[in-house]
This record gives structure tokens, C-alpha cells and sequence, in this order.
């Protein structure tokens, strides 16, 4: 338990750390591209952004729905799990939209292209849109709950899709920047650094505010809750008094 | 399961042939739409078989959300859950069949459309011919898509602005693979790699209906 605390304390100021580190190596200490100069400080932020979105935050929603749906572990845990993960996740897919748009400008020369890789990117943000309209439109929380977990799923078909596209299809997004077919590292041994740290960075970063979501998710239905029941109790004392 | 699917996709096809609302609002919107992208492109391009293909899924999605919708409105009559409830019936065998009545409707749509096509938007006889087989198999996958999609916004007030948020996103794939092997078929190319993503589509959806339907329905 008292470990348990410890992590949780800590999760705030070591996420920061490691994402001050990323900043400092990848501005000022990591060397320029011999191409593309400075542009390629992006390389700190996009993948390690898009590994959050598409893998941690759309995973944790997709796996927290599977474990509502199945009847040994359904608990509204489960489900407020998927909904917070799935919040914080329209976050990181739209910052990985904006980041690969502001790399794309220079480097393709516009702003979107109909690239395999962006547009299934884009239609995985607008499903977790849908995600959260569909909650919107439900009012009982059983209900919602698992129309909800069935829809994270069915919307997670498109991770594999966006993750083999650029191998399927001919795109303007590049491969496997890091690794090469043999497993080998491709690039300098301190860019690599870097991008371990920022991708450690951005993942606890991730788990920070799906903590802090979660947290304030319990609140809001507590209060709610208890709205409800002052409510009802005040109806029951005018009803006494008449 | 199977018997169950084939019993309820009968209560359904004759709903709909009793009701006659396929034929006579359907059909024409399908009919309507086709013609106002051929006015939109302009006569000029509109009679380019580049842009056939397209139109003609654009089409067929915006009719498979009205046929989605109805497949639907037609479970809300009065007792119709409390009777299924009531028969035992297995979710399975419902998704299948409501899957089933609603790839009926879209295939009937779907020739009329393409006959539209080729007379509208000049897309070739002979291509749209070589094509039939996929776009059989795609609306087949839009069928089974769509009644889980359809199932998931029932119910509630806002369901027939919701249905479209979350499906058209999840019909794009089939969307481009579907017109990329119509195009194919058009222009003598490669089709195998559209007919792979169209087929896996399909067993995806149908799996996905068989195991997650009872729990929509619950």
C-alpha cells in the first residue's frame, strides 16, 4: 500500500523530469540533421505523441472495455477506465495530427496529404469522437457503459490498420524510422536516447492524467449522486411538512 | 442459430415488402443523390469514369444509413424486444438474420444504383459487370457493419443524427476498398489486395456481430 502511494506521488514530478530532459536534449544538446537541420527536433515529440494515442490511451480504452464487457471482471471501474482513457486519447490523436501537419508543411509542402497513414489517423480521432457523443446520448449508466464498450472495440479495429498502412499502401509517412528490418537502431546513439526518454516521458505523462481524469470522474459522480439524494430528501421534507 | 437468422431476416424482407418503403423512399433518394453528384461534377466530369466508382459508394453509404435506421425503427413497434426476450431467440442467430434482410436490401439498392451508374455516369457496362462480385461482398460487409452500428444508436432520441457520427468513420476503410475495386475492375487493374481487405472486413464484422450482439441486446 504504502508503495503503491509512493508511485502514485511520484508519477507527477518524475513525468515532468523526463519530459524537461526530452526538451533539453532535443533542443539543445542532440545534433541537427544533415537534411533536415532543425525539423527533425520533431522527431522528439510526433512519434512519442502518436504512441500514446494510438497505442497507450486507445489500448487502455480498448482493454478496460474488453474487461467491462466480460462478466468476470465488469465493474463501472472498468468503464470509467475506458471513458477517461478514451478522453485523454482525442487529446494525444489531435497534438499527433497538429505535430505531423507542422512537419508535413516543410517536408511535403502542405499541411495534409491523403497519405493511407494520416487519413486512418483522422478517422481513428473522429471514432473517439464518436465515442464520446455516443456516452453523451445514454443516460443509464449501465446501458451506456456497454454500448460504449462495444463501440471502443469496434473502433479499434483501425489501430492495426494505421499501424501496417504504411506497408500495405504506397505512403508519403515514412516506415519504421528507428528500427530497420534487422532490429538494428538506425540513428545516433544520443537522438535515440532522446527519443527513448521522451516516449517514457510522454507514457507517464499519459498515466498523470488519466489518473487525475479518473479522480475527477468519481467526483463528478459522487456530486452528482449526492445532488440527486439532498434533492430527493428536501421533496421528502416538504412532503412531511405538508 | 442459422434457423433463427433465416427467421428473423423473413420477418424483416417481409416487413419491408409489405411497407414498400425501400421502393418508394429509398430508392428514389438512392436515384436523387446519384443525380445531384453527376450535377455537382458538372457535366463535364461527371461522365468521367474516374469519378463513377466514388459516387457510386457515396451513394450506396448514404442509402445503407436509411436502410440502417429502418432496420432498426422496424424493432421498435410495441412488444417486438419483449417477445424476443420472451422466444429465447439467440442473439447470434438475430444479428445474422437482421444482417441477412438488410445485405438483401442493399444487394436489390446496390443493382439499381449500378445500373444508375452506368447509365448516369457513364461507368462502363462491361467493368461495372467484373465489379458485381465485390460490391456484393463489400455491401455485405456494410450489412453486417451496419446492423451492430445500428444496434448500438438504437433506442434513444438521437439516434438518427448518431448513427451516421459513428459509422461513416467505420465504413471508410470499405468505402476505399470498394471503390478501389470497382476502379479496378473499370481500368484492368489488380484487384486480389481490395477483395482481401473486403472479405476480412466481412468475417470481422460477422464475427464481431455473432460475439458482441447479445450484449447490445441484453
Amino acid at each position: 500500500m504504502m508503495a503503491k502511494q509512493l508511485l502514485s506521488r511520484l508519477l507527477g514530478p518524475v513525468t515532468l523530469v523526463l519530459l524537461a530532459l526530452t526538451i533539453w536534449l532535443g533542443l539543445w544538446v542532440t545534433p541537427q540533421d544533415k537534411i533536415q537541420g532543425n525539423l527533425v527536433r520533431l522527431v522528439y515529440v510526433h512519434p512519442s505523441v502518436a504512441w500514446v494515442a494510438l497505442y497507450v490511451s486507445f489500448g487502455t480504452a480498448t482493454i478496460a472495455s474488453v474487461l467491462y464487457l466480460w462478466k468476470r471482471t465488469r465493474s463501472m471501474v472498468m468503464d470509467r477506465v475506458a471513458y477517461c482513457a478514451m478522453e485523454v486519447s482525442v487529446v494525444f490523436i489531435t497534438l499527433t495530427l497538429i505535430t505531423g501537419s507542422i512537419w508535413g508543411r516543410p517536408t511535403w509542402g502542405v499541411w495534409w496529404a491523403w497519405d493511407a497513414r494520416l487519413t486512418s489517423t483522422a478517422i481513428l480521432g473522429v471514432l473517439a469522437l464518436g465515442y464520446l457523443a455516443l456516452r453523451r446520448a445514454n443516460d443509464d449508466p449501465v446501458l451506456r457503459a456497454r454500448r460504449s464498450a462495444v463501440f471502443a472495440i469496434l473502433a479499434a479495429i483501425n489501430v492495426p490498420i494505421i499501424h501496417f498502412s504504411v506497408d500495405w499502401w504506397k505512403t508519403l509517412h515514412q516506415g519504421a524510422t528507428v528500427f530497420g528490418p534487422d532490429r538494428s537502431i538506425k540513428i545516433h546513439g544520443l537522438m535515440a536516447l532522446t527519443l527513448f526518454i521522451s516516449f517514457i516521458g510522454f507514457t507517464m505523462l499519459f498515466f498523470w492524467i488519466l489518473r487525475a481524469r479518473y479522480r475527477l470522474e468519481v467526483r463528478r459522480e459522487l456530486a452528482s449522486s449526492v445532488t440527486l439524494d439532498e434533492a430527493l430528501d428536501a421533496r421528502r421534507r416538504e412532503g412531511a411538512l405538508q | 442459430m442459422i434457423r433463427t437468422a433465416l427467421l428473423v431476416a423473413g420477418k424483416d424482407l417481409r416487413i419491408e415488402v409489405r411497407s414498400r418503403v425501400l421502393l418508394w423512399q429509398v430508392l428514389p433518394f438512392g436515384v436523387i443523390a446519384l443525380l445531384l453528384c453527376g450535377l455537382a461534377l458538372g457535366p463535364a466530369h461527371a461522365g468521367s469514369s474516374s469519378a463513377g466508382p466514388g459516387l457510386y459508394y457515396l451513394v450506396t453509404l448514404l442509402v445503407t444509413l436509411l436502410m440502417i435506421n429502418r432496420s432498426q425503427i422496424v424493432e421498435r413497434a410495441p412488444g417486438t424486444k419483449s417477445s424476443i426476450a420472451t422466444l429465447g431467440l439467440d442473439p447470434a442467430g438475430v444479428f445474422l438474420g437482421k444482417s441477412l434482410a438488410l445485405a438483401v436490401e442493399l444487394w436489390l439498392t446496390g443493382l439499381v444504383l449500378l445500373a444508375g451508374a452506368v447509365l448516369v455516369l457513364h461507368t462502363g457496362l462491361h467493368g461495372a459487370l467484373i465489379a458485381l462480385p465485390s460490391i456484393v461482398v463489400t455491401l455485405g460487409a456494410l450489412a453486417a457493419a451496419g446492423t451492430l452500428y445500428g444496434a448500438l444508436t438504437a433506442g434513444g432520441e438521437t439516434s438518427a443524427t448518431l448513427l451516421p457520427v459513428l459509422a461513416l468513420p467505420a465504413f471508410a476503410p470499405l468505402l476505399i476498398a470498394g471503390e478501389r475495386s470497382f476502379y479496378d475492375a473499370l481500368h484492368g487493374g489488380e484487384l486480389l489486395g481490395w477483395w482481401v481487405i473486403v472479405v476480412v472486413a466481412l468475417v470481422a464484422y460477422v464475427a464481431m456481430g455473432i460475439l458482441l450482439y447479445g450484449v447490445l441486446d441484453e
